[in-house]
Formats: C-alpha cells, sequence, structure tokens
C-alpha cells in the first residue's frame, strides 16, 4: 500500500493521527449503517415478493375475464363504453425515510361512484363489469406493489452504494494513513537517535 | 401531495385500467413507450408499464430510481407474465446482499 505524500514532521504526524481516528469512527458508523439496511432490505423485498405474485396472478385473472368481456362485445361498443373518460383515481403522495433515503409513500384515495363503473348497465355485459370491479379491487394492492418495488430499488442502490464506502474505508484509506504514521514515527525516531549519537561523539572528542 | 396514476401499454391490457380510473397512453412500440413516459413522467405519480416494453427500456427506467417520484412499475400483460417482474426482485436483491434469499428453492 502506498503511503501519502507528506513531509515527516510532528505537525503532519498529528494531523494524520487526527484522520486516522475519524476515519475508523466513520467506517464503524457505516458499517453500522449497512448492517442495518440489509435487516430492512430483507423485510421488505419479502415482503414485495409476496405482493407481486399475488398481484400478477390477479391480473392474469382480471385480463383473462377482461378478453373474454371484449370478446362477447362488439368491439366499437366495448370502445365507446371503455374510452368514456371516466373519474381518475386519484393518490396520496409524500415520501417517508428509510434509513436516510426518501422512499414514495402512496395512499390510494377512495372516490367511488355509487356503481363503481364508467358506463351504464344496459352498454355491456355483465363480464366487463366483472373485470373493471376486478382491476378496481386490485389496484390499492398495485399501489403498494410499485411503492414497495421502488423502495426496494432504491434501497439496493444505496447498500450498493454504502458498500462501497466502507470498503474504501477499510481497505484503502485506513491501511494508507496507518502505514504513512508509521512511516514518520519511524523517520522522527531515527532523526532522535541520529542527534543522540552525535551529541556522544561531540562530547567523547572535547 | 395527490398524484395521478397511468397505464402505459398495448390497447388491449390497458383498456380495462381505462375504466378503473387509471389514464391510459397506447403506445404500439418500445420507442412511442419511451416518448410516453418520457412526456409523462412529471404529471403522473404511479405508472404502471406492460411487461413487454419494461424489458427492453430496463436501461431508460434506471434513471428514474434516483428520484422517489415517479414509480414505474412492471406489470404483466394480457400475454401473461414473463416473469420480468421476479428478474428485476432478483436482480436488486443480488446487487444488494450478494445472496439469494428468496428463490433458493429453485
Amino acid at each position: 500500500m502506498a503511503r501519502l505524500n507528506v513531509n515527516p514532521t510532528r505537525m503532519e504526524l498529528k494531523k494524520l493521527k487526527a484522520r486516522l481516528s475519524t476515519a475508523v469512527r466513520g467506517h464503524k458508523l457505516l458499517k453500522d449503517k449497512s448492517d442495518e439496511m440489509v435487516r430492512r432490505f430483507t423485510e421488505i423485498i419479502k415482503e414485495n415478493k409476496r405482493l407481486r405474485e399475488e398481484v400478477e396472478k390477479e391480473l392474469a385473472l382480471t385480463l383473462k375475464q377482461f378478453s373474454i368481456a371484449r370478446s362477447v362485445t362488439p368491439a366499437y361498443r366495448a370502445e365507446t363504453a371503455f374510452s368514456m373518460p371516466s373519474l381518475l383515481v386519484k393518490l396520496d403522495c409524500s415520501t417517508e425515510s428509510v434509513m436516510g433515503i426518501d422512499v414514495p409513500k402512496v395512499e390510494l384515495i377512495k372516490e367511488q361512484r355509487a356503481d363503481g363503473l364508467p358506463y351504464a348497465y344496459a352498454e355491456i355485459t355483465s363480464e366487463a363489469d366483472y373485470s373493471v370491479g376486478m382491476v378496481s379491487a386490485l389496484l390499492p394492492k398495485m399501489v403498494m406493489l410499485a411503492k414497495t418495488e421502488k423502495a426496494v430499488r432504491m434501497l439496493a442502490d444505496e447498500i450498493e452504494r454504502n458498500k462501497r464506502r466502507v470498503n474504501a474505508l477499510e481497505y484503502v484509506m485506513i491501511p494508507q494513513l496507518e502505514e504513512t504514521i508509521k512511516y514518520i514515527k519511524d523517520k522522527l525516531d531515527e532523526n532522535e537517535r541520529a542527534a543522540v549519537v552525535r551529541l556522544m561523539k561531540v562530547k567523547s572528542k572535547a | 401531495m395527490t398524484g395521478k396514476m397511468a397505464i402505459v401499454g398495448d390497447g388491449d391490457s390497458i383498456m380495462v385500467f381505462k375504466a378503473a380510473g387509471v389514464a391510459a397512453f397506447p403506445a404500439e412500440n418500445e420507442k412511442k413507450a419511451r416518448e410516453t413516459l418520457r412526456k409523462i413522467a412529471k404529471e403522473y405519480q404511479i405508472i404502471f408499464l406492460t411487461e413487454e416494453f419494461a424489458r427492453p427500456l430496463s436501461e431508460f427506467l434506471k434513471r428514474f430510481d434516483e428520484e422517489p417520484y415517479p414509480v414505474i412499475l412492471s406489470i404483466p400483460s394480457a400475454t401473461g407474465s414473463s416473469g420480468y417482474g421476479m428478474e428485476i426482485l432478483k436482480s436488486a436483491m443480488e446487487r444488494a446482499l450478494g445472496v439469494d434469499i428468496l428463490f433458493n428453492r429453485e
């Protein structure tokens, strides 16, 4: 490991010792942070997996149901019934902090119409009603999934970044500082011994 | 803050979402999907994207991971799930932990 390019003086030694103690403390803190993030991450990713499995299963069912509905309705009527600008689902968005990372926090705002459907019953078959109802019921879960999945991705990025920092401190910064401190100490000791020897020589000649 | 939801995908998969109150943006191909996303990313907080577009656009979608919003979620389309959602989970897990804690049964 290369040592830093500094003058071997007591001033530098003092400075480097301060830096070393900061680096060691920082390393410990970051390592603790990393441990806690990993713990949170495992919790969230398990939740995420469960939600994704559920959503994928239910969505597949819903879409199947919907394709049946489409097949029993003339295309133009399905088109007009479904592309009616119905009320838009609203979300309540904010952020929450997980280990200092801002992750999204979303709630669905319920604004149900009486029948929950954007078209008249006469227009279309009951299969369609059913599938639209299913999607509406599925939406809260999908919002949850969106939220957790984003958190997982952001947390994964942060864990990776944090790991780099920990490793940089542990394997580069700290060894470098230690080596430089040792070098300066050796040099100073050597100077001292030289001074002693010189003194002794001068004294013995006199 | 109130937000809105949108879905980007091919016509058949998104129609039912439109009926349920999600703004729908049809896209025929990747290029169109990418343009649409770019346009609506500021306006909508949650955007669902069908898997056949999410897969080729995964590089493009990475840039949205820096900020909490918008949240872009890939969902299986009418043709069924291709397992892309699980792949994302798996890659995130491998990056963060280096070990497989979810799928070790396979």
